[in-house]
């Protein structure tokens, strides 16, 4: 068992290796486009499989529900395609599946997603398909019904389950009076208080041309990818663009138990984060790979699990929202064990403002970073999704292309700087869900 | 709106269905090194990526009694040293490469996998190769990766009424096979796995010829053959493949369950039936089975969701499940969650009235169609994921299935007939060989 020191070790010498690629823009050539009736939209052409990816991200989500009706844009979602035009919920089911289309319909805190997936053989109707079930969801009994009685069901189980608990209460205390505070898909109460005319209401509001964000990824030309925009977005009205404002709302420093028979307990921690737009951003997310966002390599799992087999999952991650940022983190552990936990993770958030991070754990985030960047460009549909994303966040087209050569231009000084600023582990807010000891 | 997991085994490749290729689909490569080591490569030039992953023939049905969990367990210690990386330093070397790595365990497999820039594939699979054999396990890893093992398991099952109720189901379908026996393990078992028992697994399994590799993604055959001689070809086959499992006996009893819990706020009833697993020399009746699923279970317009959701507002969600990737037997499931107000007896006739009806008159030829279109244009879609590709192709080589028998399966499918769905209906789906059970809400003392 002595071995391990006397080998000399074949795998951790990293020196020899050449760098990276600087990213995958060579294969991508994304093509900012204007359709016929005037929509912007970005496409790549990807024609080996024949299938067409359409992503559209509408700004505005959960964070526009009127007081009362938390869980509406999330509930408009869940009925977009329960009926549609002509079509009842079992007519509309049938068609798509004649055409072998995906429909996906989701609301976030600041989007509503659509998400297509079609095959270039039926992609006319598909997209036709589509564009009534944006432009004319029915929002009949039955399905109102079905699906508000899921959604229910669903609430009630969510309030069993320590992480949801726990998650849902550390939003509430950081936003009293901002809809970031309210759970995305609602409460008991204000589900079932929503109407049809509510639904109407959020469908006008959520869905309009001047909020879309658009991306097409696959076997089709810009001629065809404009005239299909078009068909898509053919009934919806024009609307304003949504303008977003920073809530003054912070999470409130201390530590909160909520009881929850369980054996092991989930606690949500973070405290404020830095904008997108922040100069410190990048230097930033660097920081966090080698605390908490690197899975096995990152120090929290090192510390909480490796170490000391406290946890199976411990993480941290840069939150960006339209109205706020946050840096957030969680871990799971026994009742008996959160008290230490939490203690190893502050810990670790201490050391970090204090010291920042090694040259050596700097190469190894700059490596994983710039290295692992082109495997989220590996299909048709996550490309769609990235493109979406750098619309969103305003990245410019060249996005992908620069994005390298930030986290590459991140020093030591940088991430200390940025940590020092960042991490303040008094400020942390911490909600655990569980019955822990100790605490 | 589905509310109840189905899927029991861990990690990225749950369940896996036994997924078919389109005709059109990737080309796709096999062949075995001299130590026995079988060999698929998968092409998708799209991306300069490429998915690395080792498949052994070896997951929680083959643990000796008494000590479930070892096979997942002994895959988190495969993270652990070798002679030629420190502890925890596997993953360390894969994302300094700008790689990223996990691996799962299930009934019949363990896989370990990498996704990283094409040029790094040697160097995975020299870490990989490595590990296979040379792997050094002490006392003080095993403890403190059990006590990881056991808040996983206090996450994905204990906090969890349904993954509690979802062992409970599988330990009364199988009476005898260890599918019943879950994959992470009882935790009273996983609290004495120790070195021992982890050493002897590694031993007893983990060898080449015992062993998978599928490298899918921005490849050409020719150099994944000579990387793949030079790193694995070296390693001493073991010469004994995994032994043959105890089978169950005839079932003759319909078994129910009645769990209650005071976390449950939703109650719901499950069935299971155990059924046949993908076989080569009646790949049909799974082929059935699998569409049968569908045209119960699959979206508003399946026979489930028609009946209690939409006519009879008995349920709010109905579901199926059957995947054929199995190497011994395999479970065919269906649930139903009741509406407000509607109790469990009344959810569980109308799911039987359900059954008895498609028994009787088989599929629409319309229903039919649409499983199989729809079937079509998944095989197409499916090839956007070179992972997934990699994860079809490794999970049906590691229950024994051949790249033909993969390649032959949307043949198959087309070919079912309605009469054959019926058939399997009336064959399979059986009391006696089935549990029943109830998930309920538990009135909390006090």
């Amino acid at each position: 068992m002595g071995m391990m020191a006397s080998v000399r070790p074949r795998f951790a010498a990293l020196a020899g290796l050449a760098l990276l690629a600087a990213g995958p823009a060579k294969a991508l050539e994304i093509q900012d486009l204007r359709s016929p009736g005037g929509a912007v939209f970005w496409l790549v052409e990807e024609p080996s499989i024949p299938i067409v990816a359409l992503e559209i991200s509408f700004a505005g989500g959960a964070r526009l529900d009127p007081e009362g009706r938390a869980g509406l844009a999330n509930m408009m979602a869940g009925l977009i395609d329960e009926g549609a035009g002509d079509l009842d919920a079992v007519g509309f089911s049938k068609a798509r599946d004649e055409l072998s289309a995906r429909f996906g319909f989701s609301a976030g805190l600041d989007t509503m997603d659509i998400s297509a997936r079609m095959l270039v053989e039926t992609l006319e109707p598909s997209m036709a398909l589509l564009a009534t079930a944006l432009a004319s969801p029915r929002f009949d009994p039955e399905p109102v019904g079905r699906v508000r009685a899921q959604l229910l069901a669903t609430i009630a189980e969510s309030g069993t389950k320590p992480n949801t608990v726990a998650a849902e209460a550390w939003y509430a205390d950081a936003f009293p009076d901002h809809p970031y505070g309210r759970p995305k898909r609602g409460t008991a109460e204000s589900v079932s208080a929503i109407t049809r005319n509510d639904l109407v209401a959020a469908h006008a509001r959520l869905l309009t041309r001047a909020n879309a964000r658009i991306a097409l990824v696959g076997a089709i030309d810009a001629a065809r990818a404009g005239r299909m925009v078009d068909t898509v977005l053919a009934g919806l009205e024009q609307g304003t663009p949504l303008v977003s404002e920073r809530t003054g709302d912070t999470p409130p420093p201390g530590l909160r138990v909520i009881e929850l028979g369980v054996p092991q307990s989930a606690a949500v921690f973070g405290h404020a984060g830095l904008a997108r737009t922040d100069p410190d951003f990048i230097p930033a997310y660097v920081m966090n790979y080698v605390l908490g966002g690197g899975g096995l390599a990152s120090r929290l799992m090192e510390e909480v699990r490796e170490k000391r087999g406290l946890a199976y999952s411990v993480y941290a991650y840069l939150s960006v929202r339209d109205e706020t940022a946050l840096y957030l983190g969680g871990v799971q552990t026994a009742n008996e064990r959160m008290a230490e936990s939490l203690e190893v993770i502050k810990a670790e958030w201490a050391r970090m403002a204090a010291k920042g991070i090694t040259a050596e754990e700097l190469d190894r985030a700059r490596r994983y970073l710039t290295g692992a960047f082109p495997l989220r460009f590996d299909s048709n549909a996550k490309i769609a999704s990235y493109l979406v994303f750098m619309q969103e966040e305003n990245l410019g087209i060249d996005y992908i292309e620069r994005r390298n050569s930030l986290i590459e231009a991140v020093t030591l000084e940088d991430v200390k700087r940025v940590a020092a600023r960042l991490l303040k582990p008094e400020n942390l807010s911490i909600v655990v869900a569980g019955q822990p000891t100790g605490l | 709106m589905r509310l109840i997991r189905t899927a029991m085994a861990f990690g990225l490749a749950l369940a896996m269905a036994l997924a078919p290729v389109a005709h059109a689909g990737p080309k796709v490569s096999d062949f075995r090194l001299d130590n026995g080591m079988e060999v698929v490569v998968i092409e998708d030039h799209r991306s300069p990526v490429v998915t690395h992953m080792v498949w052994y023939r070896v997951g929680s049905a083959d643990e000796p009694w008494g000590h479930s969990g070892i096979a997942h367990f002994f895959e988190h210690l495969m993270f652990k040293a070798t002679g030629d990386i420190a502890d925890g330093a596997f993953s360390k070397v894969v994302a300094a490469n700008g790689g990223s790595d996990n691996a799962f365990t299930s009934y019949d497999y363990t896989a370990y996998f990498q996704r990283i820039a094409a040029d790094r594939l040697g160097l995975v699979m020299g870490m990989e190769a490595d590990r296979m054999r040379n792997l050094v396990l002490t006392d003080d890893v095993v403890v403190t990766e059990r006590d990881v093992i056991l808040e996983e398991r206090n996450q994905r099952t204990d906090n969890s009424p349904q993954g509690l109720f979802a062992e409970q189901m599988s330990a009364a379908l199988y009476m005898n096979h260890p599918y019943g026996v879950p994959v992470i393990g009882w935790r009273h078992e996983i609290e004495q796995l120790n070195l021992a028992d982890a050493q002897a697994f590694y031993d007893r399994y983990y060898a080449p010829d015992n062993a998978i590799l599928v490298v899918a993604g921005d490849v050409e055959p020719a150099a994944v053959r000579a990387l793949a001689e030079t790193h694995y070809g070296p390693l001493r086959p073991s010469g004994r493949p995994p032994e043959a499992r105890p089978q169950e006996p005839p079932q003759l009893a319909p078994r129910r369950l009645e769990m209650r819990d005071p976390r449950v706020r939703q109650p719901f009833v499950r069935r299971i039936y155990l059924v046949p697993s993908y076989d080569p020399s009646n790949p049909r009746e799974a082929a059935a089975l699998s569409i049968l699923s569908d045209v119960l279970g699959d979206g508003i317009t399946s026979r489930l969701a028609r009946a209690l959701q939409l006519d009879q507002r008995v349920a709010i969600d109905t579901g199926s499940h059957y995947s054929p990737a199995r190497r011994d037997r395999a479970d065919f499931s269906i649930y139903g969650v009741p509406a407000p107000g509607q109790d469990l007896a009344t959810v569980e006739a109308a799911m039987d009235a359900v059954l008895a009806e498609l028994i009787g008159d088989g599929p629409t030829g319309e229903e039919l169609a649409r499983i199989k279109r729809l079937n079509r244009a998944a095989r197409i879609f499916a090839q956007d994921s070179m992972a997934s590709q990699a994860r079809r192709y490794g999970g049906a080589l590691a229950i024994g299935q051949t790249v033909a028998d993969v390649r032959n399966w949307p043949a198959v499918m087309e070919a079912v007939t309605a009469e054959e769905v019926r058939r399997a209906a009336e064959k399979y789906l059986v009391p006696e060989h089935s549990v029943t059970g109830w998930l309920m809400v538990a009135k909390e003392a006090g």
